[in-house]
């Protein structure tokens, strides 16, 4: 079967885009699938560093278009999982490089050898954007709780619309439970009651994700991180697995906060 | 937000975002302004009032939204002929 192609964007910067594309192709290649990811940020390349590849980087996706190298030799394969690739942004151009007819062009010789091709967008919704949808499948949002990431994320979704490309699905990056409750953050039913657009995840705030990337260690990798959870939840709904969202709200009721305060707990 | 603003009945700040993006995502999808939408607003009711009486205190224009879809929304009470045509004859 072809490779599904998955674009994750975003609008605003900053919101966890490349955090959200190393974690998803963790966890899907931890479960056996074959994975590429492409870092389509140029000139402002990250993706290797957050899945801790910085350091094998030859070619990148400039040298495969420009015909420096063969597809092959751009591919970084993961230090621990074996089917698990990278094709580094190059760092010293710019997003006019590439044009929406290269990365089609590459696509089209990624699909057949791989399960997934995943496909890291830079913010904005300039060139680099159009570049990044321009071969997707399937399209997903990232957005947080939080008034600006919420309007860029409701601009991509109509231009995807426009575009033809499937109104996209919503990832809620760094929801924070506790502010939620406090109603001192937007919810997750506000953020897809403003957007109307179908929901893949919620990741809820998480530290570990700061200490993942600092180590090039996706947190899909920890079995107990909480976003970690969340992350592998969403390459299983990208594999069409039924999985519901994870109860965040872990304050618990009156009794076992009681109950935590005294110790027992 | 602290127990005072709440005692206060100073409202809370997730309800605030989402109001103003309800707000903001309507002009956003629309490419009105707010200004523009008075505007319109306000040809809408002189086109009607040309042909018809319309009660103005109970009128109601404004955008709604049906997923991700934009509506204008015009609820304009008309005054009714008997009534009109009463008033005129008073004149």
């Amino acid at each position: 079967m072809p490779a599904q192609v998955i674009t994750i964007t975003s609008g605003k910067g900053g919101v966890g885009k490349t955090t959200a594309v190393a974690n998803i192709a963790v966890a899907l290649a931890s479960e056996g699938a074959k994975v590429v990811c492409i870092d389509g940020d140029i000139g402002l390349r990250n993706l290797d560093v957050i899945l801790g590849l910085e350091n094998r980087i030859v070619y990148d996706i400039v040298d495969v278009i420009e015909g420096r190298c063969r597809l092959r030799q751009a591919m970084i394969r993961d230090k621990k999982l074996p089917e698990l690739y990278l094709i580094p942004a190059a760092q010293t151009r710019d997003k006019n490089a590439v044009s929406p007819s290269d990365m089609n062009r590459l696509i089209k010789d990624l699909r057949n050898d791989f399960d997934f091709v995943l496909i890291d967008s830079p913010a904005g919704i300039e060139r680099g954007f159009k570049n990044a949808i321009a071969p997707a499948d399937r399209v997903l949002v990232v957005t947080n709780p939080e008034i600006s990431a919420v309007r860029d994320a409701d601009r991509v979704i109509g231009i995807l619309e426009a575009e033809e490309k499937g109104p996209g699905a919503l990832i809620i990056n760094r929801l924070n439970p506790a502010l939620v409750k406090n109603h001192d953050m937007l919810s997750a039913e506000d953020v897809l009651d403003l957007l109307a657009v179908e929901l893949i995840g919620i990741v809820p705030e998480d530290e570990n994700v700061i200490i993942g990337s600092n180590r090039g260690a996706p947190v899909a990798f920890d079995p107990k991180s909480r976003a970690g959870q969340a992350f592998r939840n969403i390459a299983k709904r990208l594999r069409g697995e039924k999985v519901p969202f994870l109860d965040l709200d872990n304050t618990g009721g009156f009794w076992q906060r009681l109950q935590r305060l005294a110790g027992r707990k | 937000m602290g127990f005072f603003d709440r005692l206060f009945g100073k409202k809370n700040s997730a309800d605030s975002a989402k109001e103003r993006l309800q707000l903001v995502l309507i002009h956003d999808r629309t490419d009105l302004t707010p200004a523009e939408l008075d505007s319109l607003k306000d040809d809408l009711i002189a086109t009607i009032s040309r042909h018809v009486e319309i009660d103005a205190q109970a009128m109601h224009i404004g955008m709604e939204h049906d997923g991700r879809s934009q509506r204008l929304v015009a609820d304009i009470p008309l005054k009714a002929a008997a009534r009109r045509r009463r008033a005129k004859r008073s004149k």
